[in-house]
C-alpha cells in the first residue's frame, strides 16, 4: 500500500502525466475550437491517425523533428477543411461525416504509409524529440524534473491552451467564435459571416488535432503503426464535455486524465500479476465515461452545437 | 446559386444515389492505385474477378456479407430512431464472446436446435445490454450515446482479451490465445458444401425482412419513425420515446451481437481477439449506402463484402496495400453523403 501512494511523491510520474497529457491537449482543444463554434468533429481520431503517419514519415525522410509537426498540422488543417465543407458549406450531418473522416483518414493513412514503408519485420524508426532541460526552471528540486524536463512539443500544447483560451475569451474574434456557437444568426445580424468562421475555427480545431497525433509517433514513440491512437481521439470528445467547453478546465482534465494514466501504468509494476493488465488499460476508458455521465447536465453546451446554419432558415 | 428541397424524390433517383457514390469512390482511390504503381482499370477488373470469378470466391464473398448484414442492421434500425449506436463493433464482440462461453456446455443440458435457438438469443442479448446501458444513460443524464458507445468498444475489446487469455482459454489451442470451441453439435449447417458458407446468410434475409416488416408495417415501426424524424410531434401523439428508444437500443444491440455470435457459430466455432476486421465500424457503410433500408442494407454489404474479399486478391496480384479496400469503402460514405444531398436538393441558379 505504501507502493501505491509512494508512486505520487516520484518526479517521474509527473514528468510522465505531462508527457501522456500532451496529445490529449492538443485534440482537446482541437475538439473545443471546432465545437465552440458550433460543428461536432468526430473526424478526430481519424485526423490524430493521419497526423501521427504523416508527422513520422514527414520526420522519416527529412530528419527535422519541427517540420514533421508542421505538416501533421497541415494534414490536419486539410481534413479540417473536407469536414467543414461537408458540414459546414453544405449542412450534412456532423455525426456521420465525422465517423466517415475518421474511417477515410485513418486508412489513407495506413495505405500510404505502406507505400511509403515497405513491410519489414521491424517498423523503420526516428530520433524522436528528447526532452528538453527549461534553462534555470528544471534546477527547482523536485519540480523541475517533475515539469520542466519535457519534449518541447508539449510546451508548444500548454502555450497553445493559452492563447487560444485568451483569444476565445479575450478578443473580438473569440467573441465572434463563441457566438457563432451560441446563436450563428445573431452573429449574422452584426454583418459577419458565421459559415466563414465555423469553416475556420474547424480547420483550426483539425490542425491542432493532427499535431497532437504526431506527437505519438515523434516525441512518445518513434515508429508509427496502425490503430496506435487507440481512442485518444473519442478520449477528447469526452474530455470537452467534462471541461463544460472551457479552455483552461480542458487543460487541467487532459491533465488530470495523463495522471491517472500515469498512476496506472506504475501501479501496474507494482501489482505486477495479481490484477489482469486488460483492467488497468480499461480503466482510461471507463473514467472518460464516468466524466461525461458526471459531468453533461452541468456542462454548458454551446446551444448551436450541431445545429447547420443556413441563411435565412430558423 | 442556392440549394432547393425536391418535393418528390423518385424511385430512380434513390437507387442511383449509392451507385453514383460508389462510382466516385471508384475515381478516387483509382488515383491512389495509380500512386501505387497499377493501372486503375486492370486492378478493378481482378477485384471482381477475385470476388466473383469462381464457386470458392463467391461463397467467400458471402461469408464476409453475413456479418455486415448483420451490423449494416444494427445501424439502420438505430440511425433511423436517431441512436447514433457507433459501438457494434463491440457489441459483436460481446455477442461472439457470450455465445462461445455458453455454446461448449449448454449442449449437455438441452438438445442441439434447443441450444442454438439459445445460445444465438444470449449472444443478441450480451448486444443488446452493451446498447442499452448507453442509451439509458443518455435518456437518463444526457451522456453523448456516441462517445459513451465508442468508448465501450475499446473496453469489450478488452474485456474479450483478458477472458480468452483467462477463464475462458482453450487450454489446447497452440499460438494466439483462443476462447473455447463451441460444442460441434450446434455449429451452423454449411450452406453449399465445399466451402464456408454457412445458413447464417439465410438467417441474415430472413432478419433483414423481418426488421423491414416491423418498420414498414407495425404500428411499433411507425412510432419510432414518428419518433427519429420529429421528436416533440411524436411526443405530443402520445409516444413514449424512452420508452421506445430503449426498445430500438435492444433490437440495434442484439443485432450487433447477432454478428459476432453467428459468425463463432458459423465460421470460427471460437473467439479470438482479431476476429473482427472491423466489421462494426463497416456496418456504418453499409447502412449509409443501403440508404438505412434493410433490403438495401443486404444489397450494401454484399457491395462491401465484394470490396474486401476482392482487394485481398488484387492487392496480392499487383502487390499494391491491401488498405485499399478501407479507403474504397469509407470514401464511399463520404460520396453517399453528396449523393443524398443531391437527392433531396436541387441546385438552382
Amino acid at each position: 500500500m505504501m507502493d501505491a501512494l509512494g508512486i505520487l511523491a516520484t518526479a517521474s510520474v509527473w514528468a510522465a502525466t505531462l508527457r501522456i497529457a500532451t496529445p490529449l491537449i492538443f485534440g482537446t482543444l482541437g475538439t473545443l475550437l471546432c465545437e465552440r463554434s458550433g460543428v461536432l468533429n468526430l473526424g478526430i481520431e481519424g485526423i490524430m491517425t493521419i497526423g501521427a503517419m504523416v508527422g513520422w514519415l514527414t520526420v522519416y525522410r527529412s530528419g527535422d523533428l519541427w517540420l514533421g509537426l508542421f505538416a501533421a498540422a497541415l494534414i490536419g488543417a486539410l481534413f479540417g477543411l473536407i469536414h467543414a465543407v461537408f458540414t459546414v458549406s453544405l449542412g450534412l450531418s456532423q455525426h456521420v461525416t465525422g465517423l466517415g473522416i475518421t474511417l477515410f483518414a485513418s486508412s489513407l493513412a495506413y495505405y500510404t504509409f505502406r507505400l511509403a514503408v515497405p513491410m519489414a519485420a521491424s517498423p523503420p524508426t526516428i530520433v524522436p524529440f528528447q526532452p528538453w532541460r527549461v534553462p534555470l526552471l528544471s534546477d527547482i528540486p523536485f519540480l523541475g524534473e517533475a515539469i520542466f524536463v519535457q519534449a518541447a512539443p508539449t510546451y508548444v500544447a500548454i502555450i497553445l491552451t493559452v492563447i487560444v483560451g485568451y483569444v476565445l475569451v479575450y478578443t473580438p474574434l473569440g467573441t465572434a467564435i463563441r457566438m457563432t456557437g451560441e446563436n450563428p444568426h445573431a452573429v449574422e445580424a452584426q454583418g459577419l459571416n458565421p459559415i466563414r468562421i465555423r469553416i475556420w475555427s474547424v480547420v483550426a480545431g483539425s490542425a491542432l488535432m493532427g499535431m497532437g497525433g504526431a506527437f505519438l509517433t515523434i516525441a512518445v514513440f518513434n515508429s508509427f503503426f496502425p490503430t496506435m491512437v487507440q481512442g485518444r481521439g473519442w478520449i477528447c470528445t469526452a474530455l470537452v464535455v467534462f471541461a463544460s467547453w472551457k479552455p483552461w478546465k480542458a487543460l487541467l482534465g487532459a491533465i488530470l486524465f495523463g495522471l491517472f494514466d500515469a498512476y496506472q501504468l506504475r501501479l501496474q509494476q507494482v501489482v505486477a500479476g495479481a490484477i489482469p493488465s486488460q483492467i488497468f488499460l480499461m480503466i482510461p476508458y471507463v473514467l472518460s465515461i464516468a466524466a461525461l455521465v458526471v459531468s453533461t447536465q452541468r456542462a454548458r453546451v454551446p446551444q448551436a452545437l450541431m445545429q447547420p446554419f443556413r441563411r435565412g432558415e430558423h | 446559386m442556392r440549394l432547393e428541397r425536391r418535393v418528390d424524390i423518385s424511385m430512380a433517383l434513390v437507387v442511383a444515389a449509392p451507385l453514383a457514390a460508389i462510382a466516385s469512390a471508384l475515381i478516387i482511390a483509382g488515383f491512389l492505385i495509380a500512386l501505387a504503381g497499377a493501372d486503375p482499370f486492370k486492378a478493378y477488373k481482378l477485384l471482381v474477378v477475385s470476388a466473383f470469378g469462381s464457386r470458392l470466391s463467391i461463397t467467400e464473398t458471402l461469408v464476409r456479407a453475413t456479418p455486415l448484414i448483420f451490423t449494416g442492421l444494427a445501424a439502420a434500425v438505430a440511425f433511423r430512431a436517431r441512436i447514433w449506436n457507433i459501438g457494434a463493433e463491440g457489441q459483436l464482440y460481446a455477442g461472439a464472446l457470450a455465445s462461445a462461453a455458453v455454446g461448449h456446455s449448454a449442449v449437455a443440458m438441452f438438445p442441439a436446435p434447443l441450444a442454438i435457438t439459445l445460445v444465438i438469443l444470449i449472444g443478441a442479448a450480451a448486444g443488446a445490454i452493451l446498447l442499452i446501458g448507453p442509451v439509458f444513460l443518455r435518456i437518463r443524464t444526457g451522456a453523448d450515446e456516441v462517445v459513451t458507445t465508442l468508448l465501450l468498444n475499446f473496453i469489450t475489446f478488452l474485456f474479450v482479451s483478458m477472458m480468452i487469455e483467462g477463464p475462458l482459454r482453450d487450454p489446447d489451442a497452440l499460438g494466439w490465445p483462443q476462447s473455447f470451441a463451441v460444442d460441434s453439435s450446434i455449429t451452423l449447417p454449411l450452406l453449399v458444401s465445399r466451402s464456408r458458407l454457412h445458413v447464417g446468410l439465410l438467417l441474415a434475409f430472413v432478419v433483414a425482412l423481418a426488421v423491414w416488416f416491423v418498420q414498414a408495417r407495425t404500428v411499433f415501426g411507425l412510432q419510432v419513425r414518428a419518433a427519429g424524424l420529429n421528436p416533440e410531434a411524436a411526443r405530443f401523439a402520445g409516444i413514449s420515446l424512452p420508452r421506445s428508444l430503449l426498445v430500438v437500443a435492444g433490437l440495434s444491440g442484439g443485432l450487433a451481437g447477432l454478428a459476432g455470435t453467428i459468425e463463432v457459430l458459423g465460421v470460427r466455432g471460437y473467439v479470438t481477439t482479431d476476429m473482427s476486421p472491423g466489421w462494426g465500424y463497416s456496418g456504418i457503410i453499409v447502412a449509409m449506402l443501403g440508404g438505412l433500408h434493410p433490403l438495401g442494407v443486404i444489397a450494401s454489404a454484399i457491395f462491401v463484402a465484394l470490396v474486401f474479399v476482392g482487394s485481398n486478391g488484387m492487392s496480392r496480384a499487383l502487390n499494391i496495400p491491401s488498405y485499399i479496400a478501407d479507403v474504397i469503402v469509407s470514401v464511399s460514405l463520404l460520396t453517399m453523403l453528396l449523393s443524398l444531398l443531391f437527392t433531396n436538393y436541387r441546385i438552382r441558379r
